[in-house]
């Protein structure tokens, strides 16, 4: 039940909270380098907010995120820009700039950092779009688009670069089954032959475990149990069987906190 | 009562604190190493979009609002047979007040508002997260030119308006009412003052594009980002610009005019 | 292609906020920048100006000749000096020319009227002009008008 010894990020002792609400309490993670390691959980537990602490945009309360050594919350703005250029992100939405054609989108990040001449921009911008599948419809905007292949296109973006990282922030919700199987692929495919580390949000636990090569269950602000997918089958716990074979109600109960029922119907207003 | 309090004072501290995150995404998007090459074609596009498309109705309601003041300059001063000083009513109202001030609020209602939209979307959409892992400042890459945009924009706005103005009162006063054309420009040019009059007229145009595209651009990126965040948002653009032109001018006004 | 119609938009748009600054300068606040090429200084004396304020344009048959370019008190005399100058192209002032405080309609601006008298010579850079007519005062004009009813 360890992860590799080779770990890309290590997370100390991660506090994190919004207002009252702990999302984080002294957490400890490893991410493997160069393999893909699934960050699972109920909704509302924070796995998007670790992505964001990861890539700087948020700052936790208390503990390290360690990037090959750097701590990244300690970092300065300019010194997080430089970081970021080492993480590619697919957000949950795709996030395109809505301006810019679907070539130009997948373009930019090699326009802002790098100084490669156009005719080099575009074999780059082409490989990539070939690589989602997606290389018709460079001219597209992204508003022509269907959801799952604006995220194909923001996965072409998201390795532009050739990042060490890539984050996938809920990358199968809300697309139909084909789209679905594409992205499954695509995201294994791409880790395979890019070799590059990957983070997957996500609680879709079917796909999810058909790639990661490990994975972390969050729960109230915990690491609730981590393994491979194998090992997180066996794991004897109320908790973790409840989320990994969906059950309505469990440890992690159907009702919110409320007072009592009876009490609640009597009572006077 | 001490509920009362407390809230008052939450609501203080929330709005001091809004206005010190303010000054520093101003601070933060203008204050950088200059990239012309990179920075110029994003300021051009929004220059476009702000200023070149705001023309129709800066144009428009400069036309109009010259219009009337010439046709109701020349019923008052008629009665004192001095109906040859409607130019110089027309150009020194226009050029001091209403040209700032009518082309500071149409432009919040106009540009400032769809500044907040624009960017509050973006921000609901993820595309400013998208930009900052992607390593690109959005203060810089977003936000710095549409502030730019909105500086250089404004006085030029105002200066149309007050021309469109001008040549409004002038159409209604001198071809339609009958005054004679000379004394029309001539009291006009004798009272209007280059630096008393046009130069405040533009201190003041450049002082409000400041002011309204800061809070336009502030209030985007600033927003909740949902659809009613967004909706909020917009709506305190036009209305704190609307508020702030007009406290402003009347500051400006008395440093300018005022014997204070 | 789309950046191109940008480019244009906004070069228009540029162009149109210089003319039209150039509009308001030169046609609506009247600054005339040829305003050094400047001209010779004549003084007149006045027992009152009025409402005389420099800048006030100095015409001759209504036509400007030149400008007001500063009001101040004589001490000796006890009377307001203007000063004004000339366009240097007006060489036709007499030394007998008269000069009176003029109103351009009931409530207009007031100016200088100029009239050239018969005398020869030319009045140079400094001279004064000795025949001076003030500034019409409604109070004076009235107060006088009731002083002559009264004492008929």
């Amino acid at each position: 039940m360890k992860p590799a010894d080779d770990s890309i990020i290590d997370v100390q002792g991660l506090s994190f909270s919004r207002g009252e609400r702990a999302i984080f309490d002294a957490v400890d993670i490893q991410i493997p380098r160069g393999k893909i390691t699934a960050i699972m959980g109920p909704s509302g537990t924070g796995k998007t907010t670790l992505l964001k602490l990861i890539g700087g945009q948020l700052r936790p309360e208390g503990g390290k995120i360690l990037l090959d050594g750097d701590n990244i919350p300690s970092l300065g703005r300019r010194e997080l820009f430089e970081v970021r250029e080492r993480m590619g992100m697919l957000f949950q939405s795709g996030a395109l700039f809505t301006d810019m054609t679907v070539f130009e989108n997948v373009a930019f990040p090699l326009r802002v950092h790098t100084e490669l001449p156009d005719d080099m921009i575009r074999d780059v911008v082409l490989m990539k779009l070939q690589a989602v599948g997606l290389r018709g419809a460079r001219e597209l905007m992204p508003s022509e688009l269907s959801g799952g292949m604006a995220r194909r296109v923001a996965l072409a973006r998201a390795i532009a670069l050739d990042p060490d990282i890539v984050m996938y922030d809920e990358p199968f919700t809300g697309q139909d089954p084909i789209a679905m199987g594409v992205l499954v692929n695509l995201i294994r495919r791409l880790n395979q032959a890019l070799g590059h580390t990957s983070i997957i949000v996500s609680h879709d636990i079917k796909e999810t475990l058909g790639i990661a090569d490990y994975i972390y269950l969050l729960s109230d602000a915990k690491v609730i149990a981590q393994g491979t997918p194998e090992e997180l089958a066996d794991v004897d716990s109320e908790q973790v069987r409840q989320f990994m074979q969906g059950l309505p109600d469990g440890p992690v109960p159907f009702h919110f906190k409320a007072p009592d029922y009876y009490q609640d119907l009597l009572q006077e207003l | 009562m001490l509920e009362l309090l407390q809230r008052l004072g939450h609501k203080t501290l929330s709005r001091l604190a809004a206005i010190g995150r303010a000054g520093q995404v101003l601070v933060q998007s203008l204050v950088a190493a200059p990239q012309p090459l990179v920075m110029l074609p994003l300021v051009l596009k929004q220059i476009y979009f702000v200023g070149v498309l705001s023309l129709v109705i800066i144009v428009v309601s400069g036309g109009f609002i010259g219009m009337v003041l010439g046709l109701q300059g020349y019923t008052i001063l008629v009665d004192y047979g001095s109906e040859q000083a409607v130019g110089q009513m027309v150009a020194l109202s226009l050029v001091r007040e209403l040209a700032p001030v009518v082309a500071a609020l149409l432009f919040a209602g106009r540009a400032g508002s769809a500044l907040t939209a624009e960017i509050g979307l973006m921000k609901a959409t993820e595309q400013l997260a998208s930009l900052e892992m992607i390593g690109v400042d959005p203060l810089r890459r977003i936000v710095a030119p549409r502030l730019w945009a909105g500086f250089i924009c404004m006085p030029i706005l105002a200066i149309i308006f007050a021309v469109v103005g001008i040549w409004g009162g002038s159409l209604v006063a001198v071809d339609w009412l009958g005054i004679y054309e000379g004394s029309f420009w001539a009291n006009m040019q004798q009272s209007v003052d280059f630096y008393d009059d046009v130069l405040n007229g533009i201190i003041k145009a450049v002082c409000f594009g400041v002011v309204v595209t800061w809070i336009a651009v502030f209030e985007g990126y600033d927003c909740i980002p949902t659809s009613e965040g967004i909706s909020q948002a917009t709506t305190r653009t036009v209305v704190y610009s609307s508020l702030a032109v007009l406290g402003l001018d009347f500051i400006l006004t008395a440093l300018m005019f005022g014997e204070l | 292609m789309r950046m191109r119609t940008v480019e244009i938009g906004v070069g228009a748009f540029m162009l149109a906020g210089i003319l039209a600054l150039v509009v308001l300068v030169l046609n609506v606040s009247g600054l005339n920048l040829s305003e050094q090429t400047g001209g010779y200084k004549v003084y007149a004396r006045f027992d009152n100006i009025g409402g005389l304020t420099p800048r006030a344009k100095v015409a001759m048959s209504g036509v400007q000749i030149g400008q007001v370019t500063a009001i101040r008190i004589d001490r000796d005399m006890l009377m307001a000096e203007v000063e004004m100058e000339i366009f240097n192209d007006v060489d036709y002032l007499t030394t007998d020319s008269s000069a009176s405080i003029l109103t351009a309609g009931l409530l207009g601006e007031q100016y200088i009227g100029l009239v050239p008298g018969a005398e020869d010579e030319i009045l140079g850079s400094g001279d004064y002009i000795r025949d001076t007519q003030s500034a019409l005062v409604l109070e004076e004009l009235i107060g006088k008008f009731l002083f002559n009813k009264v004492s008929e």
